[in-house]
């Protein structure tokens, strides 16, 4: 880990933060609000792959702790991590993991779709796998129930799919972070 | 840089900040063991009651659990049907005592108090984790976020000029661009002022 690496997981924490500050879009047919800021841990680990990325969401999650209200809509502190959505806010570390290893196994033959697949597995998949259970739990509420409750969020998700999908391939060809793996 | 820190004189703002998030976790793994409602109900009324110590005004206390009141809603309502009024009110209240202890403890805790606290807790395990490396990360992003929204704000506007901004693609792009030419910049800068993350470790083994 030399200091490159750390400065860039320190900026994806911050873009994270930033992402979180863009006014949610909320779309009238599905009405739920979409933020920008899930689409961060799909950039940081398709950009900075597996360890990186999950690295700068940990360090995102450290600071939010700390007390600094920078999930979206302005949620902060330590109350977060207990409350009963923590599990989806835990998945992103995993999320950017899994990303980012898809991203790098596949990286010498990254296409639109090795790479939407990587986004949708990690960033939709593992989040919702985490997250759902979560809240299935501690709330006391049935999987089932849980789940269909979560999946009105998922339509908002395959629009940033697609743009970190983009994004991911266009940093590819321009700035590359991550070199091939086996 | 806004935080979250109500500014005080009270004894629980005077708590190190490392001995409260102890107790916070602490009261976090005793509360779900706890299966009574009236048990649950003394320390709801423990938690508010510091609220009240640490001269927090309603109002401010309330923000903390406003963006919850919907989802626990959810909940509340969802439960009456499965396991009945008494079970509801019991897995709500402990969300909300949950909620209000660790938001009290967020806001009477300076944030560098809080960074401080994590970084003496994580000097514990100094042998297996480089705790230079993680100060240099947390104060860099701290650093980073006003800088990336700044540079957000450049490239909304620059898109504006082209009828862009409403293109998600062309908003994100320049933006991570920039970002990461920034990065190798300020990699570069640290490097020449001889943070050398790369012998640190190498430094500490040669000198024991």
């Amino acid at each position: 880990m030399n200091t490159k690496d750390i400065v860039y997981i320190a900026l994806f924490a911050a873009l994270m933060a930033v992402l979180g500050v863009f006014p949610p879009i909320t779309i009238p047919s599905l009405g739920v609000p979409i933020t920008a800021q899930s689409m961060g841990v799909m950039l940081a680990g398709g950009i900075l792959g597996a360890k990186r990325g999950a690295l700068s969401m940990i360090l995102f999650l450290v600071l939010v702790a700390a007390g600094l209200p920078l999930l979206a809509g302005g949620r902060g502190g330590m109350g977060v991590f207990s409350g009963a959505s923590a599990g989806f806010i835990y998945g992103w570390i995993v999320a950017a993991y899994v990303v980012g290893m898809i991203v790098e196994r596949s990286w010498g033959k990254l296409n639109m779709v090795t790479a939407a697949g990587a986004c949708i597995l990690g960033g939709i998949v593992v989040v919702y796998a985490m997250g759902v259970p979560w809240l299935s739990v501690t709330a006391s509420i049935p999987f089932m129930k849980a789940f269909m409750g979560s999946m009105a969020y998922v339509p908002g998700d395959l629009v940033k799919v697609v743009v970190a999908t983009g994004v991911i391939l266009t940093v590819k060809r321009s700035y590359p972070l991550i070199s091939a793996k086996a | 840089m806004i935080s979250l820190y109500h500014p005080a004189q009270s004894l629980i703002h005077s708590i190190a900040a490392g001995h409260k998030v102890l107790m916070l976790l602490i009261l976090g793994t005793v509360l779900f063991q706890v299966d009574r409602l009236e048990i649950l109900v003394v320390v709801a009324v423990v938690v508010v009651a510091c609220y009240g110590v640490a001269k927090i005004p309603f109002r401010l206390a309330f923000k903390q659990l406003k963006p919850a009141l919907f989802l626990l809603a959810i909940i509340f309502l969802a439960q009456i049907f499965i396991l009945g009024l008494e079970a509801a009110i019991f897995v709500v209240l402990r969300f909300a005592v949950l909620i209000l202890a660790a938001s009290l403890v967020t806001l009477t805790t300076m944030m560098s108090h809080m960074i401080e606290a994590i970084e003496k807790g994580l000097s514990i395990f100094g042998h297996w984790l480089p705790v230079a490396k993680i100060s240099l990360a947390l104060s860099l992003t701290v650093r980073f976020i006003p800088v990336i929204g700044v540079m957000a704000e450049e490239v909304r506007e620059a898109q504006r000029v082209r009828g862009m901004e409403r293109n998600v693609f062309a908003l994100a792009m320049p933006l991570i661009i920039r970002t990461l030419k920034m990065g190798t910049e300020v990699a570069e800068a640290l490097d020449a002022r001889g943070f050398d993350s790369d012998d640190e470790t190498d430094a500490k083994s040669r000198t024991s």
